[in-house]
């Protein structure tokens, strides 16, 4: 059976993990290398890291840290954060990530999907979409979040999937930062709405809220701050999950494990 | 019996830097070659295609590097191989995937596509593969490890004897195959932390 996947993100900026990963085993908070191989060795399913600074001149920057990270994670990697051409997302693959997230600049040109998708597969191309509810449906925003556009979040997921789109990494900017849980409504309306596989994003702030999600139709559920800060064990999730009979691997701990 | 020298085949479909820091963690003296020259010059025990992406691409780019005769040829006298995700695909017959392709046509069987009213397509995540035979490949792993897949299309073959371990999705497939010291595997071992690393590791050993 397909299992259900928890992806820890990885936020950065400048090449600096923001707010910093506790944990008492880890010497530096910011370092986004070893906050990604603590994650992998507590049971992370997938890693994300998403450069929330995006400066273009930091572009290789992430490269470089995806492609350390590559070197001694071995779990998958999706990259996101201002990438904005095809070179862009081959020299990201090239560097160890396995997807790319493409956010505002399939909004601008949606056609990036297509050729992305065309040239390295639909597997590897995930788009991003940050949508805040408006009455009963939701609206997509660029940048961040910091744009509102004229879409309908429903609307240009199916167009993205037609377009090339093999993921949809959504999030809930109504739930982002709040420990409120993820936007069930929100989940359930686009799993319906497309046959690709959905990674809920915004919200999490219990381990209940991860049963609840994966339940409303996600496929993965992604989580930044819940983790960083300790207030969920990844190890103490896996098992909760797996005791309570959701679909996700059963729990392990490489880091009483020697490796591999 | 000395380190394995694995080559790992650059034909321009994708990541091979993980399958090379991979194989290295485990034990690996590993070069990446994207022409036969390269090849030859490293003197490998061990060759190993991955890949990920269209199919009709892959065989092409295989065929006009010149490998597809090395490969028939290496297979053939029965030297380690292992092929990954599209690596395992090209070893088949034929693909519907964008119009009908040839394939390397070392096993018998075709690459056909997940069908996205039966469930979510692609397959993304982690999957069991169940183990059907014994093969040096299996030592020291579980009966169904969870290994990490991401793949729209699958084989299927008329062989039974070649396959090696099966995953449940949209009904049973083949997502480990090989005899002897020839391997294939559409979970991506490089991506699939312990379990992954075994597989490399005792491929190594073959």
């Amino acid at each position: 059976m397909l299992k259900k996947r928890i992806i820890p993100c990885l936020d950065m900026k400048g090449g600096r993990v923001v707010k910093g990963v506790c944990f008492e085993s880890l010497r530096d908070a910011g370092d986004p290398v070893e906050s990604a191989a603590l994650y992998d060795r507590m049971g992370a399913d997938e890693l994300c890291f998403l450069d929330i600074g995006a400066s273009v001149e930091n572009r290789g920057t992430l490269f470089e840290i995806v492609e350390k990270t590559a070197s001694r994670v071995f779990l998958p990697l999706t990259v996101g954060g201002g990438i904005r051409s095809v070179d862009e997302i081959r020299r990201a693959l090239n560097s160890g990530a396995d997807k790319v997230s493409l956010n505002s600049a399939a909004l601008l040109n949606p056609g990036l999907l297509t050729e992305g998708a065309l040239r390295f597969g639909s597997q590897c191309i995930v788009l991003a979409v940050d949508v805040k509810r408006e009455g009963s449906s939701w609206r997509v925003y660029s940048h961040g979040g910091t744009r509102p556009t004229p879409r309908d979040a429903i609307e240009w997921i199916v167009e993205g999937v037609r377009a090339g789109a093999g993921e949809i990494l959504l999030t809930s900017m109504d739930r982002d930062g709040t420990g409120e849980g993820y936007d069930l409504d929100l989940i359930r309306t686009v799993s319906r709405s497309v046959d690709v596989p959905l990674i809920a994003s915004g919200g999490a702030g219990s381990k209940e809220d991860f049963l609840s999600v994966f339940e409303a139709g996600a496929d993965a559920a992604l989580a930044a701050s819940l983790f960083h800060f300790g207030t969920v064990d990844l190890r103490d999730l896996r098992r909760t999950l797996f005791e309570r009979g959701a679909p996700v691997r059963p729990p392990f701990d490489l880091l009483k494990e020697p490796f591999p | 019996m000395g380190r394995p020298r694995s080559v790992v085949i650059d034909y321009g479909m994708g990541n091979i830097h993980s399958v090379s820091k991979a194989l290295e963690a485990v034990g690996h003296e590993v070069a990446t070659a994207d022409t036969p020259e390269q090849w030859e010059a490293f003197d490998p025990t061990h060759l190993v295609l991955p890949g990920v992406g269209a199919f009709g691409e892959g065989i092409s780019r295989l065929e006009k590097a010149g490998w597809a005769p090395i490969l028939r040829k290496w297979i053939a006298d029965d030297r380690p191989f292992l092929g990954i995700c599209l690596g395992m695909q090209l070893l088949f017959g034929e693909s519907h995937e964008f119009g009908t392709h040839r394939g390397l046509e070392i096993f018998p069987g075709a690459v056909v596509p997940f069908d996205p009213t039966k469930g979510k397509v692609p397959q993304i995540g982690w999957n069991e593969v169940r183990r059907c035979a014994t093969h040096p490949l299996w030592d020291g792993l579980p009966e169904a490890p969870d290994l990490y897949f991401v793949h729209s299309y699958r084989v299927q073959t008329s062989n039974g004897a070649i396959v090696l371990g099966e995953t449940d999705y949209q009904g049973t497939y083949p997502s480990f195959v090989g005899r002897s010291r020839v391997a294939a595997m559409q979970f991506h071992p490089e991506k699939s932390q312990r379990a992954g690393l075994r597989f490399l590791k005792n491929f190594g050993a073959l």
